[in-house]
Order: C-alpha cells, then structure tokens, then sequence
C-alpha cells in the first residue's frame, strides 16, 4: 500500500459499553489496546484487527464495523459470496449446502457464488507456486490477520508469504466477471458481498493488502446473516443446481483445510494466533527450513473460530465436515479460461508488494532509538514487573515503552505511586513531629 | 573484540545461558532479536543476528556446562561474543562441516544436532572466529554490520 492514509479498521470499541477493564490489553497480541481515561484505545498503527479482543471482551464492547443489508439497495444486481465457514454455522441431518444458498438469495441477493470455489482455484495456484518458488518455508496469505501480524511483527518473512489472492478476492472476481458476460452489466452495477467469519476480511476489503482493484464491494457479517437464514432454511427445498463447490473448496472453512488442498510433500498447519506467532518466530531463526508450505490461521479452528462468527467452532468444524461428505472431493474447474491460462497470465497473483509496517522502533533514528533504549532498560527496572495492567497497558515492559515514547507517566503504575505516596506520606509525618520552639511537647498532647 | 575496540560500544547487553535447559535454551537469542526490532535495525540484520546468536546459544546449552552471551553494539556492528565453560572442541575444521555433529541420540530426536549449528553461524556472520581449548570451553566472535538507522 503506498497510499498515505489514516487507518480504517474493522474492529472498534463501542465506549458506552467499555468499563475500563483490562481484559483486552492483556490478550492483544501486537499490544495495541491501551486503557486511558478509564476506556480503552485501539493504536491503529498496531491493530492487524484479528478480532481476539472481539472474542474476549465480556462486556461487548469491542466490534466490527462492516456492512448491513442496507448496502445492497445500491445495486442493480447482488451476489453473495459465502465464507466456506458459513455452512458450518448450520446443523441437522436436513441441511444441505444448496439449502443455505438458497436462503441466501430469499434475503435478496440476485445470486450466490460459492467462496470455496474459489479456495479449489487458489489451492492449485498455491500448489504450482509452491512446487515452482525455491522459498522455504511458503507461508499461506490466505488469513489476512496473519499477514497484517507479518507486515507488523514478523518483517523479514514478508518474502515467505505465497503471493497469491486469497479466495474471497478471486470468487468477487469471477463472480463479477461471469455476471458482467451473461448479463451485460458493468461492473459498477454488481454488488459483491463476502459473508465474513472475521473483521480482518472487513479491513482487507477497504484497506487491501497486496490488491490494487478489488472486486469486492461489501463484507456482511456471518453473525447477521446468521439469524435470517436459521429462519427460512426449514422451508426450502433443497436445490442442489445452486451448489457447485467441491470438499476441497468447503473443508478450507476449518483449521486443515487449505494443507490438505495444496498437499506440499511436507507441509504443517498452525491455528490461533498465539500459536502463529510462536512458530513465525521460530520460522525467524531458521526452524523449519526443510517444510514447504504452512498454513497460518489466526483463529483457533480456523475460520469457523472467527470472530464474526455464532456457531461453537468444534461444531462448526463437524457440522462442515458432514456437508463436505455429501459432495465430490474435488471438482473439474469450470472456467472459460483454463486454470493453465490463468495461472500463466498471473490472475491469481497478488499484484502489490507486501510493505512492511513494524511497529517495535523506538525511533526513527538510530542514535535517538539506543538513547530511548537506555530509557527504557532503566524504566522497566523500576518498575514491579508483575505486569498486572492496572496502569492501562499490558506489561510493565509496554508501560515503560509507552513511558519512553511520551505516552505514559511512571506515576501510572500503581505501585511507582503508592511508593510514592507513602514517602510524600512519611515526610508529611516527619515535618508534623517537629515543632516550633515556643510549643511545649505536653501542650501538643 | 580487538578488531572492534576502535568502535566504541553504544550499548552492551550480556545474557547468562545455562546448560541443558531446552526449556529457556532460545531465550537470550530471542531478547536480543526484540532490542534489535526496537533499535529499528533492518529486518535482514535482524535475521542474521537471531538465527547466529541461536544457534550459539542452543550449542551453549547443549555442549556446554553454561556460558555467556555478549553483545556490543556500535553505531556500524553488532559485536557478539559467545563463550562457554566446556569440553572444547578438538577438531574445529571439522565442526565447521556441515552435518558434522557430536549431539547425542537424545538431543538429535529434539531435533538439534543437525551439524548446521557452526556452518550457519558462519553463514550468518559478516566476520566470524572461534578459539576453543579442550577441557576448557569455546569462544565464538561474531560481527555483524549493520548500516545505521536503515
């Protein structure tokens, strides 16, 4: 991204709601909330909006901006494009992947393309830049939080990622494409909406990453579209024609699924963002040279643990995998270009570099960041070190950053101003003992 | 570093590292990593520095009885020195071979003791050294330069 914009983020705080605790501080993993005036603060630079506060805040009042069905009136035509997880949202011997489709056009879209279509495309075009790239370990693109944390913590393994389009991207294009022929629209008059399991898609829509067109034109979350479908899905029949994805495509919704579609001779699968971040810094210091290709996820369970999601993701992942039984394993891509053409003319490919964005420099410059580390070295020494949060950042380590950047006060640590009350406290005792001359200690009694 | 005493150290971080303990065993080179990231140091320094100072660390815990880690860091180097009390290593031509290791059975099923310790020290390192006296301990001297502030 070259242009210089603020920040959009998908994740925000709903402050009526925010009590102050300090829950979120302590579970964001790029330590990017701070509590201030009794609320928390989202530091846009840090947030990579992978929703774990979302997940976390028992008061609810972390969420996701993103869009409503009011979004589609601006449309002449609609497609929906779902998230493999949405199908395992919905359990009972009785559903069927072409029920939920066709729900999804009963809420008012013109047309439904599946999002795991695409994931069939995406995992052969992994595979090929997998058996071609002499990279090692390629580490998938497709969660856009683990590529923002990349960008943010993980710099020099921007090279690693697989640049290709995640399959959200590539479904809004096709789908369009395949719109715009039959019926001879442009593209301006076709909405195309993802239904997301997760804000970071929200983000990556407005503020892509490594995309210079989009294609998409909304994300509407799982979670609201959720209710409408449980309420028509026992009236329709089934109507197996709309359903067109293979299990391939479907399973890419759970932890697993893309490794098992892209099949590298040695190839490992990571979910939940803490487990993330362990094996990219270990990825740092050469640990896994010899594995070909990772699938990062940073939702436990993939992307039916998401944030934007209703269903438990351990149901989720079975109520996917019975789904997924009823279908082909793998179907014949029905394009009007072959996977070969497509391949070759690089329409799968990311078409900007990935920039990175860390956010660990103290300082610009070199000289000025050695003097804040002194700062800093000193600062964290005087400080407990219980990491208790109570001062509004997540570690004392932070505070002291925070301390050293301007941010915050050594007088916000609980502690630092106890210690400092109780001396202020002493000295107040000690002027009070002593007394004037002319007042004898009996009249003091 | 004699070479290096001309540069005049603008911070200097020593880390204990205590033999076999797989547990802490990446935690020196780890800290280090995070002050380079703050120092604002570029991402490929950053990486040679994390993947030289473990692999050092990791042969400290597993070869060593216990060691140091020390880092100087200039307004142009990153100096490190890496020393243990040990068994030493008799022959250092070819510990610097690839696959050439004396890790036990134990360690290699941990996944250690591949023989690329040394050779990716190496690797990794503008300039590197290594002294080593037998029933004593090893010293390693890595520099790695890094053009300021990029």
């Amino acid at each position: 991204m070259s242009k210089l914009q603020p920040y959009f983020h998908s994740v925000a705080l709903d402050i009526e709601n925010c009590k102050g605790c300090t829950i979120c501080i302590k579970h964001c993993p790029t330590e990017a909330i701070r509590v201030r005036d009794g609320k928390a603060r989202i530091l846009e630079t840090r947030c990579i909006d992978c929703g774990e506060c979302i997940k976390i805040c028992p008061n609810h009042a972390k969420i996701a901006i993103a869009d409503d069905f009011d979004a589609l009136n601006k449309y002449a035509y609609t497609v929906a494009l779902p998230a493999p997880s949405f199908f395992g949202q919905f359990q009972g011997p009785d559903v069927t992947v072409g029920k939920i489709l066709q729900a999804l056009l009963t809420l008012g879209f013109t047309s439904v393309y599946e999002v795991a279509k695409a994931a069939e495309h995406v995992s052969l075009a992994v595979r090929r830049y997998v058996e071609q790239s002499p990279i090692r370990p390629l580490i998938s693109s497709a969660c856009p939080a683990v590529v923002r944390l990349i960008q943010v913590r993980f710099p020099d393994l921007i090279e690693h990622l697989v640049p290709i389009q995640a399959p959200v991207d590539i479904a809004a294009r096709f789908a369009k494409e395949d719109i715009m022929r039959k019926y001879d629209l442009k593209p301006e008059q076709i909405g195309a909406f993802f239904i997301t399991p997760c804000p970071a898609k929200v983000t990556a829509l407005r503020q892509p990453i490594g995309l210079e067109n989009v294609w998409l034109d909304g994300a509407i979350p799982i979670s609201t579209v959720y209710a409408k479908v449980l309420r028509v899905l026992p009236y329709l029949e089934d109507t197996p024609e709309l359903q067109e994805a293979s299990a391939l495509g479907l399973l890419w919704g759970r932890a697993s699924g893309e490794e098992d579609a892209v099949r590298a001779p040695k190839q490992v699968a990571v979910d939940g963002i803490r487990a993330v971040i362990d094996v990219l810094g270990e990825i740092e210091i050469g640990k896994f040279h010899d594995v070909d290709f990772i699938e990062c996820q940073a939702c436990r369970g993939g992307c039916v643990g998401g944030a934007l999601t209703v269903q438990n993701p351990f149901l989720a992942r079975v109520n996917l995998e019975r789904l997924a039984k009823e279908l082909p394993p793998e179907s014949s891509l029905q394009l009007e270009k072959s996977f070969e053409e497509r391949y070759n003319a690089g329409d799968y490919g990311l078409e900007l570099n990935i920039e990175p964005r860390s956010i660990l420099k103290l300082d610009d410059d070199f000289t000025k960041a050695i003097e804040k580390m002194e700062l800093l070295e000193k600062t964290v020494a005087a400080l407990p070190g219980l990491d208790c949060g109570s001062c509004g950042s997540p570690s004392c380590q932070a505070l002291a950053e925070d301390i050293v950047q301007g941010l915050a006060t050594e007088a916000d640590c609980v502690f630092v101003l106890r210690d400092g009350v109780q001396s202020l406290a002493e000295d107040l005792l000690e002027l009070a003992r002593r007394v004037p001359g002319s007042i004898s200690h009996e009249d003091e009694m | 570093m004699a070479a290096a005493g001309n540069k005049q150290a603008l911070m200097s971080i020593t880390y204990d590292i205590v033999a076999g303990d797989f547990v802490r065993g990446g935690e020196a080179a780890g800290k280090l990593k995070r002050v380079l990231q703050q120092l604002g140091l570029g991402a490929n320094v950053i990486r040679r520095t994390a993947i030289a100072t473990y692999e050092a660390e990791m042969n400290v815990v597993i070869h060593s009885y216990g060691g140091q880690l020390s880092v100087d860091i200039t307004s142009e180097t990153i100096e490190i020195i890496c020393s243990d009390c040990g068994p030493g290593i008799p022959d250092i031509d070819q510990a610097l071979q690839e696959g050439y290791s004396t890790a036990s059975d134990d360690v290699r099923e941990m996944g250690f003791g591949a023989g690329m310790g040394l050779p990716n020290i190496r690797r990794s390192a503008d300039e590197f050294s290594i002294t080593s006296t037998v029933g004593e301990g090893t010293q390693l001297q890595i520099r790695i330069l890094h053009k300021a502030g990029e």
